[in-house]
Protein backbone atom coordinates (compact mmCIF):
# COMPACT_ATOMS: atom_id res chain seq x y z
CA UNK A 1 0.00 0.00 0.00
CA UNK A 2 1.10 3.38 -1.14
CA UNK A 3 2.23 5.91 1.88
CA UNK A 4 0.81 9.61 2.71
CA UNK A 5 3.60 11.65 0.92
CA UNK A 6 3.05 14.94 -0.89
CA UNK A 7 3.93 14.96 -4.53
CA UNK A 8 6.13 17.96 -5.07
CA UNK A 9 6.26 17.00 -9.36
CA UNK A 10 5.10 19.12 -11.99
CA UNK A 11 2.59 21.43 -9.88
CA UNK A 12 1.14 23.66 -11.95
CA UNK A 13 -0.31 25.64 -8.57
CA UNK A 14 -0.92 25.06 -5.05
CA UNK A 15 -3.86 26.26 -2.68
CA UNK A 16 -3.74 26.68 0.25
CA UNK A 17 -6.66 26.58 3.05
CA UNK A 18 -5.92 26.22 7.27
CA UNK A 19 -9.42 25.06 8.81
CA UNK A 20 -10.42 25.91 12.16
CA UNK A 21 -12.46 23.25 14.60
CA UNK A 22 -15.91 24.08 15.71
CA UNK A 23 -16.27 26.79 13.24
CA UNK A 24 -19.71 25.99 12.02
CA UNK A 25 -20.50 29.43 10.14
CA UNK A 26 -17.15 29.06 7.63
CA UNK A 27 -17.79 24.81 6.67
CA UNK A 28 -18.08 24.64 3.25
CA UNK A 29 -16.35 28.54 2.42
CA UNK A 30 -12.81 26.66 1.37
CA UNK A 31 -13.98 23.79 -0.60
CA UNK A 32 -16.60 26.35 -2.26
CA UNK A 33 -13.42 28.63 -3.28
CA UNK A 34 -11.80 25.52 -4.42
CA UNK A 35 -14.76 24.85 -6.68
CA UNK A 36 -14.87 28.76 -8.03
CA UNK A 37 -11.81 28.90 -8.85
CA UNK A 38 -11.83 25.53 -10.76
CA UNK A 39 -14.33 26.00 -11.67
CA UNK A 40 -12.97 28.83 -13.97
CA UNK A 41 -9.95 26.22 -15.41
CA UNK A 42 -11.37 24.28 -18.17
CA UNK A 43 -11.96 21.45 -16.01
CA UNK A 44 -14.47 18.77 -17.03
CA UNK A 45 -18.41 19.27 -15.29
CA UNK A 46 -17.90 15.73 -13.62
CA UNK A 47 -14.35 16.19 -12.25
CA UNK A 48 -14.78 19.24 -11.10
CA UNK A 49 -18.04 17.84 -8.80
CA UNK A 50 -15.89 15.34 -7.86
CA UNK A 51 -13.24 17.36 -6.36
CA UNK A 52 -16.03 19.53 -4.83
CA UNK A 53 -17.47 16.66 -3.05
CA UNK A 54 -13.86 15.52 -2.07
CA UNK A 55 -12.65 19.00 -0.71
CA UNK A 56 -16.06 19.73 1.15
CA UNK A 57 -16.19 16.22 3.36
CA UNK A 58 -12.75 17.04 4.27
CA UNK A 59 -13.28 20.22 5.10
CA UNK A 60 -16.00 19.29 7.28
CA UNK A 61 -14.44 16.31 8.69
CA UNK A 62 -11.37 19.03 10.32
CA UNK A 63 -14.23 21.31 11.12
CA UNK A 64 -16.42 18.55 13.65
CA UNK A 65 -13.63 16.15 14.33
CA UNK A 66 -10.19 17.66 14.40
CA UNK A 67 -8.65 20.84 16.49
CA UNK A 68 -7.60 22.04 13.16
CA UNK A 69 -6.32 21.27 10.05
CA UNK A 70 -5.45 22.45 6.33
CA UNK A 71 -6.04 21.44 3.00
CA UNK A 72 -3.39 22.10 0.23
CA UNK A 73 -5.15 21.32 -3.16
CA UNK A 74 -2.02 20.84 -5.91
CA UNK A 75 -3.34 21.26 -9.36
CA UNK A 76 -1.23 19.40 -12.14
CA UNK A 77 -1.65 19.00 -15.43
CA UNK A 78 -3.10 15.58 -15.30
CA UNK A 79 -4.71 15.64 -12.19
CA UNK A 80 -5.77 17.28 -8.94
CA UNK A 81 -4.29 15.80 -5.53
CA UNK A 82 -5.40 17.02 -2.32
CA UNK A 83 -4.13 17.12 0.62
CA UNK A 84 -5.65 16.94 4.03
CA UNK A 85 -3.70 16.65 7.57
CA UNK A 86 -4.93 17.75 11.07
CA UNK A 87 -4.28 17.65 14.54
CA UNK A 88 -6.68 15.56 16.35
CA UNK A 89 -7.02 12.89 18.16
CA UNK A 90 -7.18 10.66 15.47
CA UNK A 91 -9.09 7.62 13.97
CA UNK A 92 -8.67 4.23 16.01
CA UNK A 93 -9.68 2.12 13.44
CA UNK A 94 -9.94 3.55 10.40
CA UNK A 95 -11.37 0.26 8.64
CA UNK A 96 -14.52 1.09 10.55
CA UNK A 97 -14.49 4.71 9.91
CA UNK A 98 -14.60 3.88 6.15
CA UNK A 99 -17.79 2.26 6.71
CA UNK A 100 -21.02 3.98 5.10
CA UNK A 101 -23.26 5.24 8.31
CA UNK A 102 -20.23 5.10 11.14
CA UNK A 103 -19.46 8.60 12.72
CA UNK A 104 -17.96 9.49 16.05
CA UNK A 105 -19.74 12.98 15.24
CA UNK A 106 -20.93 15.06 18.67
CA UNK A 107 -24.23 15.53 19.25
CA UNK A 108 -23.93 19.21 18.58
CA UNK A 109 -22.45 18.39 14.95
CA UNK A 110 -25.43 16.05 14.25
CA UNK A 111 -27.97 18.74 15.61
CA UNK A 112 -26.56 20.70 12.62
CA UNK A 113 -27.05 18.07 10.36
CA UNK A 114 -23.61 16.93 9.96
CA UNK A 115 -22.15 13.73 11.03
CA UNK A 116 -23.81 11.34 8.69
CA UNK A 117 -21.09 9.16 8.70
CA UNK A 118 -20.66 9.28 4.97
CA UNK A 119 -17.90 11.74 5.30
CA UNK A 120 -14.79 9.66 4.49
CA UNK A 121 -17.17 6.95 2.19
CA UNK A 122 -17.92 9.92 -0.16
CA UNK A 123 -14.41 11.18 -0.36
CA UNK A 124 -12.90 7.35 -0.99
CA UNK A 125 -15.63 6.91 -3.56
CA UNK A 126 -14.84 10.33 -5.87
CA UNK A 127 -11.07 9.41 -5.49
CA UNK A 128 -8.88 7.59 -8.31
CA UNK A 129 -6.66 7.33 -5.49
CA UNK A 130 -7.38 7.57 -1.67
CA UNK A 131 -4.53 7.49 1.41
CA UNK A 132 -5.73 7.21 4.78
CA UNK A 133 -3.20 7.28 8.06
CA UNK A 134 -4.00 7.85 11.28
CA UNK A 135 -2.00 8.45 14.35
CA UNK A 136 -3.66 7.89 17.64
CA UNK A 137 -3.67 11.33 19.50
CA UNK A 138 -1.55 13.37 17.02
CA UNK A 139 -4.06 13.28 13.75
CA UNK A 140 -5.11 11.90 10.59
CA UNK A 141 -3.27 12.72 6.95
CA UNK A 142 -5.54 11.47 3.65
CA UNK A 143 -4.03 11.96 0.69
CA UNK A 144 -6.93 12.11 -2.68
CA UNK A 145 -5.94 12.03 -6.08
CA UNK A 146 -8.72 12.71 -9.09
CA UNK A 147 -7.21 12.25 -12.82
CA UNK A 148 -9.09 13.98 -15.82
CA UNK B 1 -22.71 30.07 -31.81
CA UNK B 2 -25.57 32.11 -33.07
CA UNK B 3 -26.12 35.69 -31.53
CA UNK B 4 -27.90 35.61 -27.95
CA UNK B 5 -30.35 37.66 -27.77
CA UNK B 6 -31.36 39.25 -24.65
CA UNK B 7 -34.87 40.52 -23.32
CA UNK B 8 -32.87 42.30 -20.73
CA UNK B 9 -31.41 45.76 -22.23
CA UNK B 10 -30.28 49.21 -20.51
CA UNK B 11 -31.47 52.75 -21.15
CA UNK B 12 -28.41 54.51 -21.48
CA UNK B 13 -29.67 57.86 -21.20
CA UNK B 14 -31.30 57.09 -17.60
CA UNK B 15 -28.24 55.56 -15.95
CA UNK B 16 -26.14 57.61 -14.26
CA UNK B 17 -23.81 55.07 -14.05
CA UNK B 18 -24.19 54.15 -9.60
CA UNK B 19 -23.42 50.69 -8.68
CA UNK B 20 -26.81 49.16 -7.55
CA UNK B 21 -26.97 46.70 -10.62
CA UNK B 22 -23.32 45.77 -10.26
CA UNK B 23 -23.63 43.95 -7.02
CA UNK B 24 -27.17 42.76 -7.42
CA UNK B 25 -26.04 40.85 -10.75
CA UNK B 26 -25.91 36.99 -9.73
CA UNK B 27 -23.42 36.01 -12.85
CA UNK B 28 -21.59 39.60 -12.91
CA UNK B 29 -22.33 40.38 -16.08
CA UNK B 30 -22.85 44.63 -15.35
CA UNK B 31 -19.88 46.69 -15.70
CA UNK B 32 -19.74 50.26 -15.48
CA UNK B 33 -18.05 52.08 -18.10
CA UNK B 34 -17.65 55.45 -19.19
CA UNK B 35 -19.88 56.25 -16.34
CA UNK B 36 -22.80 53.58 -18.10
CA UNK B 37 -23.91 50.27 -16.79
CA UNK B 38 -22.98 47.79 -19.50
CA UNK B 39 -24.18 44.55 -19.87
CA UNK B 40 -22.37 41.55 -21.03
CA UNK B 41 -24.54 39.64 -23.43
CA UNK B 42 -22.82 36.20 -22.65
CA UNK B 43 -23.03 36.21 -19.11
CA UNK B 44 -26.73 37.93 -18.83
CA UNK B 45 -29.54 34.97 -17.79
CA UNK B 46 -32.36 37.51 -17.78
CA UNK B 47 -33.26 37.31 -14.59
CA UNK B 48 -33.94 41.00 -14.13
CA UNK B 49 -32.69 41.66 -11.02
CA UNK B 50 -31.10 44.82 -12.49
CA UNK B 51 -34.27 45.90 -13.67
CA UNK B 52 -35.85 45.19 -10.44
CA UNK B 53 -33.29 47.13 -8.48
CA UNK B 54 -32.28 50.49 -10.32
CA UNK B 55 -33.23 53.28 -8.62
CA UNK B 56 -33.60 55.25 -12.24
CA UNK B 57 -35.75 52.67 -14.20
CA UNK B 58 -32.79 52.56 -16.74
CA UNK B 59 -33.00 48.63 -17.21
CA UNK B 60 -35.97 47.57 -19.65
CA UNK B 61 -37.09 44.65 -21.13
CA UNK B 62 -37.38 44.08 -24.96
CA UNK B 63 -41.08 43.47 -25.29
CA UNK B 64 -43.67 43.94 -28.53
CA UNK B 65 -46.92 46.14 -28.13
CA UNK B 66 -49.98 45.22 -28.19
CA UNK B 67 -49.70 47.14 -31.92
CA UNK B 68 -48.75 43.69 -32.87
CA UNK B 69 -51.84 42.31 -32.98
CA UNK B 70 -52.22 43.75 -36.52
CA UNK B 71 -49.65 41.65 -37.85
CA UNK B 72 -51.46 38.66 -37.88
CA UNK B 73 -54.89 37.46 -39.39
CA UNK B 74 -55.90 35.37 -36.08
CA UNK B 75 -54.46 36.29 -32.88
CA UNK B 76 -54.19 34.14 -29.65
CA UNK B 77 -53.41 35.58 -25.94
CA UNK B 78 -51.32 33.47 -23.73
CA UNK B 79 -52.03 35.00 -20.20
CA UNK B 80 -48.73 34.03 -17.99
CA UNK B 81 -50.06 32.46 -15.02
CA UNK B 82 -49.30 34.63 -12.87
CA UNK B 83 -51.87 37.08 -14.47
CA UNK B 84 -54.19 35.47 -12.38
CA UNK B 85 -52.29 37.53 -9.16
CA UNK B 86 -53.04 40.82 -10.90
CA UNK B 87 -56.76 41.44 -10.79
CA UNK B 88 -58.09 42.25 -7.15
CA UNK B 89 -61.02 39.76 -6.58
CA UNK B 90 -64.17 42.12 -7.56
CA UNK B 91 -62.90 40.81 -11.34
CA UNK B 92 -63.41 37.53 -12.33
CA UNK B 93 -60.67 35.89 -14.00
CA UNK B 94 -62.80 34.80 -16.84
CA UNK B 95 -64.18 38.47 -17.26
CA UNK B 96 -60.33 39.77 -17.36
CA UNK B 97 -60.07 36.93 -19.99
CA UNK B 98 -63.10 38.79 -21.82
CA UNK B 99 -61.99 41.86 -21.87
CA UNK B 100 -58.36 40.83 -23.37
CA UNK B 101 -61.39 39.51 -26.22
CA UNK B 102 -62.35 43.59 -26.40
CA UNK B 103 -58.56 44.43 -26.65
CA UNK B 104 -58.55 42.73 -29.86
CA UNK B 105 -57.41 39.36 -29.48
CA UNK B 106 -58.93 36.50 -31.02
CA UNK B 107 -58.80 34.24 -28.78
CA UNK B 108 -57.67 33.54 -25.27
CA UNK B 109 -56.17 30.47 -23.93
CA UNK B 110 -55.60 29.51 -20.59
CA UNK B 111 -52.16 28.80 -19.74
CA UNK B 112 -52.65 27.83 -16.27
CA UNK B 113 -54.79 24.44 -18.35
CA UNK B 114 -51.99 23.58 -20.16
CA UNK B 115 -49.65 23.24 -16.20
CA UNK B 116 -51.99 21.19 -14.81
CA UNK B 117 -51.98 18.99 -17.93
CA UNK B 118 -48.03 19.03 -17.75
CA UNK B 119 -48.34 18.16 -14.06
CA UNK B 120 -50.01 15.29 -14.77
CA UNK B 121 -47.26 14.18 -17.47
CA UNK B 122 -44.21 15.44 -15.20
CA UNK B 123 -45.69 13.49 -12.28
CA UNK B 124 -45.35 10.15 -14.06
CA UNK B 125 -41.47 10.98 -15.13
CA UNK B 126 -40.93 11.97 -11.57
CA UNK B 127 -42.35 8.88 -9.76
CA UNK B 128 -39.92 6.74 -12.85
CA UNK B 129 -36.30 5.08 -11.29
CA UNK B 130 -33.99 7.39 -12.16
CA UNK B 131 -30.03 7.68 -11.48
CA UNK B 132 -30.16 11.80 -11.63
CA UNK B 133 -32.53 12.46 -8.78
CA UNK B 134 -33.50 15.41 -7.90
CA UNK B 135 -35.17 16.14 -11.27
CA UNK B 136 -34.74 19.97 -11.49
CA UNK B 137 -38.04 22.08 -12.96
CA UNK B 138 -37.40 23.90 -16.30
CA UNK B 139 -40.27 25.95 -15.45
CA UNK B 140 -38.26 29.32 -14.89
CA UNK B 141 -35.99 29.89 -17.46
CA UNK B 142 -33.53 31.78 -15.44
CA UNK B 143 -32.55 28.79 -13.77
CA UNK B 144 -31.98 26.46 -16.51
CA UNK B 145 -29.55 29.07 -18.32
CA UNK B 146 -27.56 29.65 -14.47
CA UNK B 147 -27.18 25.72 -14.75
CA UNK B 148 -25.92 26.14 -18.27
CA UNK B 149 -23.22 28.56 -17.76
CA UNK B 150 -22.66 27.76 -14.07
CA UNK B 151 -23.49 24.14 -12.92
CA UNK B 152 -23.20 21.94 -16.02
CA UNK B 153 -22.85 18.72 -13.95
CA UNK B 154 -26.24 19.09 -13.09
CA UNK B 155 -27.58 19.47 -16.94
CA UNK B 156 -28.51 15.53 -16.79
CA UNK B 157 -30.67 16.71 -13.83
CA UNK B 158 -32.85 18.95 -15.92
CA UNK B 159 -36.37 17.55 -16.50
CA UNK B 160 -37.01 18.04 -20.10
CA UNK B 161 -39.82 19.42 -20.49
CA UNK B 162 -41.90 22.28 -22.04
CA UNK B 163 -43.30 25.27 -20.10
CA UNK B 164 -46.71 25.81 -19.85
CA UNK B 165 -46.63 28.17 -22.32
CA UNK B 166 -44.61 26.13 -25.00
CA UNK B 167 -47.66 23.60 -24.82
CA UNK B 168 -50.33 25.57 -25.05
CA UNK B 169 -48.64 27.35 -28.07
CA UNK B 170 -47.94 24.25 -29.90
CA UNK B 171 -51.58 22.77 -29.14
CA UNK B 172 -53.26 26.26 -30.06
CA UNK B 173 -51.41 26.13 -33.61
CA UNK B 174 -51.64 22.39 -34.25
CA UNK B 175 -55.13 23.20 -34.12
CA UNK B 176 -55.52 26.48 -36.22
CA UNK B 177 -53.49 24.68 -38.94
CA UNK B 178 -55.59 22.30 -38.82
CA UNK B 179 -58.50 24.54 -39.14
CA UNK B 180 -57.03 26.30 -42.28
CA UNK B 181 -55.03 28.87 -41.59
CA UNK B 182 -51.58 29.50 -42.68
CA UNK B 183 -48.51 29.32 -39.60
CA UNK B 184 -47.45 33.21 -40.80
CA UNK B 185 -51.12 34.09 -40.29
CA UNK B 186 -51.34 32.69 -36.51
CA UNK B 187 -49.87 35.22 -33.80
CA UNK B 188 -50.02 33.62 -30.63
CA UNK B 189 -48.50 36.35 -28.36
CA UNK B 190 -47.79 35.75 -24.60
CA UNK B 191 -48.48 38.01 -21.78
CA UNK B 192 -45.39 37.89 -20.08
CA UNK B 193 -44.14 38.65 -16.36
CA UNK B 194 -40.49 38.64 -16.92
CA UNK B 195 -37.60 39.66 -19.49
CA UNK B 196 -36.28 35.56 -18.95
CA UNK B 197 -39.51 33.95 -20.69
CA UNK B 198 -39.18 36.66 -23.49
CA UNK B 199 -35.84 35.54 -23.99
CA UNK B 200 -36.83 31.90 -24.10
CA UNK B 201 -39.31 32.67 -26.90
CA UNK B 202 -36.48 34.16 -28.80
CA UNK B 203 -34.21 31.79 -27.67
CA UNK B 204 -35.36 28.97 -26.97
CA UNK B 205 -33.52 25.84 -24.64
CA UNK B 206 -34.38 22.39 -25.73
CA UNK B 207 -36.37 23.39 -28.91
CA UNK B 208 -35.24 24.77 -32.31
CA UNK B 209 -38.18 27.39 -32.65
CA UNK B 210 -40.64 28.69 -29.89
CA UNK B 211 -44.58 28.15 -31.09
CA UNK B 212 -45.24 31.84 -29.71
CA UNK B 213 -44.16 34.53 -31.93
CA UNK B 214 -43.91 37.56 -29.61
CA UNK B 215 -44.41 38.93 -25.75
CA UNK B 216 -46.10 41.76 -24.57
CA UNK B 217 -45.69 42.86 -21.22
CA UNK B 218 -48.51 42.26 -18.28
CA UNK B 219 -47.92 46.03 -17.16
CA UNK B 220 -48.89 47.10 -20.50
CA UNK B 221 -52.02 44.31 -20.87
CA UNK B 222 -53.14 45.14 -17.36
CA UNK B 223 -53.24 49.26 -18.20
CA UNK B 224 -55.44 48.07 -20.62
CA UNK B 225 -57.72 45.74 -19.53
CA UNK B 226 -58.48 48.29 -16.36
CA UNK B 227 -59.18 50.97 -18.29
CA UNK B 228 -61.88 48.55 -20.39
CA UNK B 229 -63.07 46.04 -18.02
CA UNK B 230 -66.39 47.90 -16.50
CA UNK B 231 -67.64 47.53 -20.06
CA UNK B 232 -66.86 43.98 -20.75
CA UNK B 233 -70.25 42.31 -20.99
CA UNK B 234 -70.35 39.49 -23.65
CA UNK B 235 -68.97 36.70 -21.36
CA UNK B 236 -67.40 33.49 -23.20
CA UNK B 237 -66.12 30.90 -21.03
CA UNK B 238 -62.47 30.67 -21.14
CA UNK B 239 -61.27 29.96 -17.74
CA UNK B 240 -60.60 26.64 -17.28
CA UNK B 241 -58.10 25.65 -14.99
CA UNK B 242 -58.76 24.26 -12.17
CA UNK B 243 -56.60 25.54 -8.62
CA UNK B 244 -53.64 22.50 -9.76
CA UNK B 245 -53.14 24.50 -12.44
CA UNK B 246 -53.13 28.35 -11.13
CA UNK B 247 -51.12 26.96 -8.43
CA UNK B 248 -48.15 26.89 -10.54
CA UNK B 249 -47.89 30.98 -10.04
CA UNK B 250 -46.15 30.61 -6.94
CA UNK B 251 -43.39 28.98 -5.57
CA UNK B 252 -44.37 25.49 -4.72
CA UNK B 253 -47.60 25.27 -7.02
CA UNK B 254 -45.82 22.88 -9.26
CA UNK B 255 -44.81 20.63 -6.78
CA UNK B 256 -48.47 20.61 -5.17
CA UNK B 257 -50.00 19.93 -8.67
CA UNK B 258 -47.93 16.69 -8.80
CA UNK B 259 -48.45 16.16 -5.47
CA UNK B 260 -45.62 14.97 -4.53
CA UNK B 261 -43.72 14.52 -1.36
CA UNK B 262 -39.83 14.81 -1.92
CA UNK B 263 -39.01 18.21 -3.15
CA UNK B 264 -37.69 21.80 -1.87
CA UNK B 265 -39.57 24.71 -3.54
CA UNK B 266 -36.55 27.77 -3.40
CA UNK B 267 -37.08 31.32 -4.74
CA UNK B 268 -35.06 33.81 -4.82
CA UNK B 269 -31.93 34.01 -7.27
CA UNK B 270 -29.69 33.90 -4.03
CA UNK B 271 -31.21 31.01 -2.25
CA UNK B 272 -31.65 28.83 -5.49
CA UNK B 273 -27.72 29.57 -6.23
CA UNK B 274 -26.91 28.23 -2.78
CA UNK B 275 -29.33 25.17 -3.26
CA UNK B 276 -27.54 24.42 -6.37
CA UNK B 277 -24.14 25.18 -5.07
CA UNK B 278 -25.24 21.89 -2.18
CA UNK B 279 -26.98 19.98 -4.94
CA UNK B 280 -23.39 19.89 -7.00
CA UNK B 281 -21.60 18.32 -4.39
CA UNK B 282 -24.40 15.70 -4.08
CA UNK B 283 -26.38 16.56 -0.50
CA UNK B 284 -29.74 16.52 -2.18
CA UNK B 285 -29.30 13.28 -3.58
CA UNK B 286 -32.39 11.82 -1.37
CA UNK B 287 -35.02 14.35 -3.07
CA UNK B 288 -37.39 13.37 -6.03
CA UNK B 289 -37.33 17.67 -7.48
CA UNK B 290 -36.42 20.73 -7.21
CA UNK B 291 -38.62 23.87 -8.53
CA UNK B 292 -36.78 26.89 -8.42
CA UNK B 293 -37.35 30.63 -9.26
CA UNK B 294 -35.27 33.37 -9.46
CA UNK B 295 -38.01 35.65 -8.26
CA UNK B 296 -39.49 35.87 -4.92
CA UNK B 297 -42.48 33.80 -4.89
CA UNK B 298 -42.18 32.46 -8.35
CA UNK B 299 -43.48 33.57 -11.36
CA UNK B 300 -45.81 36.26 -8.87
CA UNK B 301 -43.01 38.43 -8.09
CA UNK B 302 -41.86 38.67 -12.14
CA UNK B 303 -40.35 42.00 -12.44
CA UNK B 304 -42.90 42.72 -15.45
CA UNK B 305 -45.92 42.58 -13.33
CA UNK B 306 -48.00 44.95 -11.44
CA UNK B 307 -48.70 43.77 -8.25
CA UNK B 308 -47.17 43.53 -5.48
CA UNK B 309 -45.56 40.05 -5.12
CA UNK B 310 -46.63 39.00 -1.48
CA UNK B 311 -50.60 40.18 -2.50
CA UNK B 312 -50.21 38.35 -5.67
CA UNK B 313 -49.36 35.19 -3.77
CA UNK B 314 -51.95 35.78 -1.86
CA UNK B 315 -54.73 35.95 -4.19
CA UNK B 316 -53.19 33.08 -6.16
CA UNK B 317 -53.52 30.80 -3.05
CA UNK B 318 -57.27 32.11 -2.59
CA UNK B 319 -57.83 31.40 -6.37
CA UNK B 320 -56.62 27.59 -5.98
CA UNK B 321 -59.10 27.00 -3.40
CA UNK B 322 -61.78 28.86 -5.43
CA UNK B 323 -61.67 26.51 -8.87
CA UNK B 324 -60.56 23.45 -6.63
CA UNK B 325 -57.52 21.47 -5.86
CA UNK B 326 -59.83 18.24 -5.97
CA UNK B 327 -61.70 18.95 -9.27
CA UNK B 328 -60.73 16.57 -11.61
CA UNK B 329 -58.55 17.85 -15.08
CA UNK B 330 -59.61 17.40 -18.08
CA UNK B 331 -56.87 16.01 -20.63
CA UNK B 332 -56.91 17.54 -24.02
CA UNK B 333 -53.90 17.33 -24.89
CA UNK B 334 -52.62 13.69 -25.73
CA UNK B 335 -49.96 13.46 -23.07
CA UNK B 336 -47.20 12.15 -25.88
CA UNK B 337 -43.92 13.23 -25.91
CA UNK B 338 -44.20 15.23 -29.24
CA UNK B 339 -46.51 17.58 -27.10
CA UNK B 340 -44.41 18.14 -24.01
CA UNK B 341 -40.40 17.47 -23.97
CA UNK B 342 -38.17 18.99 -25.44
CA UNK B 343 -36.16 17.17 -28.34
CA UNK B 344 -32.69 18.96 -28.50
CA UNK B 345 -30.02 18.36 -25.77
CA UNK B 346 -29.29 21.11 -23.33
CA UNK B 347 -25.48 22.32 -23.67
CA UNK B 348 -23.83 23.85 -20.99
CA UNK B 349 -22.37 27.42 -21.63
CA UNK B 350 -18.95 27.56 -19.56
CA UNK B 351 -18.78 30.90 -20.14
CA UNK B 352 -16.86 31.29 -16.46
CA UNK B 353 -13.78 29.70 -18.04
CA UNK B 354 -10.80 31.73 -18.44
CA UNK B 355 -9.47 29.29 -21.54
CA UNK B 356 -10.45 26.74 -23.27
CA UNK B 357 -6.67 25.57 -22.87
CA UNK B 358 -6.00 24.30 -19.54
CA UNK B 359 -2.50 25.25 -19.66
CA UNK B 360 -3.34 28.94 -20.52
CA UNK B 361 -6.09 28.99 -18.03
CA UNK B 362 -4.15 27.88 -15.27
CA UNK B 363 -1.46 31.00 -16.29
CA UNK B 364 -4.45 33.73 -16.30
CA UNK B 365 -5.03 32.24 -12.94
CA UNK B 366 -2.20 32.68 -11.75
CA UNK B 367 -2.38 36.10 -12.88
CA UNK B 368 -5.66 37.10 -11.02
CA UNK B 369 -4.21 35.65 -7.60
CA UNK B 370 -0.96 37.92 -8.19
CA UNK B 371 -3.57 40.77 -9.18
CA UNK B 372 -5.81 40.03 -6.47
CA UNK B 373 -3.18 40.24 -3.57
CA UNK B 374 -2.14 43.80 -5.27
CA UNK B 375 -6.11 45.34 -5.36
CA UNK B 376 -7.52 46.36 -2.09
CA UNK B 377 -9.87 44.06 -1.60
CA UNK B 378 -13.25 46.26 -0.26
CA UNK B 379 -15.03 45.43 -3.33
CA UNK B 380 -16.24 49.02 -3.53
CA UNK B 381 -17.22 48.79 -7.16
CA UNK B 382 -15.78 52.03 -8.05
CA UNK B 383 -13.70 51.28 -11.16
CA UNK B 384 -16.86 49.67 -12.58
CA UNK B 385 -16.47 45.87 -11.25
CA UNK B 386 -18.49 44.25 -9.04
CA UNK B 387 -15.58 43.40 -6.92
CA UNK B 388 -12.05 43.26 -7.08
CA UNK B 389 -11.37 39.82 -7.81
CA UNK B 390 -13.72 40.50 -11.04
CA UNK B 391 -11.27 43.22 -11.64
CA UNK B 392 -8.75 41.04 -11.60
CA UNK B 393 -9.87 38.74 -13.74
CA UNK B 394 -10.89 41.72 -16.46
CA UNK B 395 -7.40 42.72 -16.34
CA UNK B 396 -6.00 39.50 -17.36
CA UNK B 397 -8.50 39.06 -20.04
CA UNK B 398 -7.68 42.59 -21.50
CA UNK B 399 -10.52 44.10 -20.50
CA UNK B 400 -9.11 46.58 -17.89
CA UNK B 401 -5.97 47.87 -16.40
CA UNK B 402 -4.79 48.47 -12.59
CA UNK B 403 -4.95 52.14 -13.06
CA UNK B 404 -8.90 51.39 -13.16
CA UNK B 405 -8.78 50.28 -9.36
CA UNK B 406 -9.43 53.99 -7.36
CA UNK B 407 -7.98 53.10 -4.34
CA UNK B 408 -4.45 52.20 -5.89
CA UNK B 409 -4.52 55.08 -8.44
CA UNK B 410 -4.60 57.98 -5.70
CA UNK B 411 -2.53 56.09 -3.35
CA UNK B 412 0.59 58.55 -2.57
CA UNK B 413 4.06 57.03 -4.77
CA UNK B 414 6.79 55.98 -2.92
Amino acid sequence: MNTYMKNESNVAMKLHYDISKDDFSRAGEASSKIKNMLRQLAIEANILRRIAIATYEAEINLVIHSLGGTIDVYIKPDCIEIYVEDVGPGIENIELAMTKGFSTATAVAREMGFGAGMGLPNMEKVSDEFIIESTIGVGTQIKMVVTY
Amino acid sequence: MREYWHSVVLEKDYCNGCTHCLDRCPTQAIRIIDGKARIIQDRCIDCGECLRVCPYHAKGALVSSIDTLNNYKYTVALPSISFYGQFSEEYDTNKVYNALLKLGFDEVYDTAHAAEILAVYEKAMVEKEHYNKPLISTYCPVITRLIQIKYPALIDHIIKLEAPMEIAARHVRKRLIQEGYTSDEIGIIYISPCPAKITSIKNPIGIDKSSIDEAVSTEEIYYKVMKIIDKVTDIKPIQCSTGKGIGWARVGGQSYAMEIDDYIAVDGIDEVIKVLESMEIGKLNSLDFFEGYACVNGCVGGPLNVENTFIGKNRVRKLTKKYGMDEPVTIDIELIPENMEWDTPIKPMPIFKLDTDFKRALEKMAKIEEYTQILPGINCGACGAPNCRVLAEDIVSGNAKLEDCVLLKNQPKG
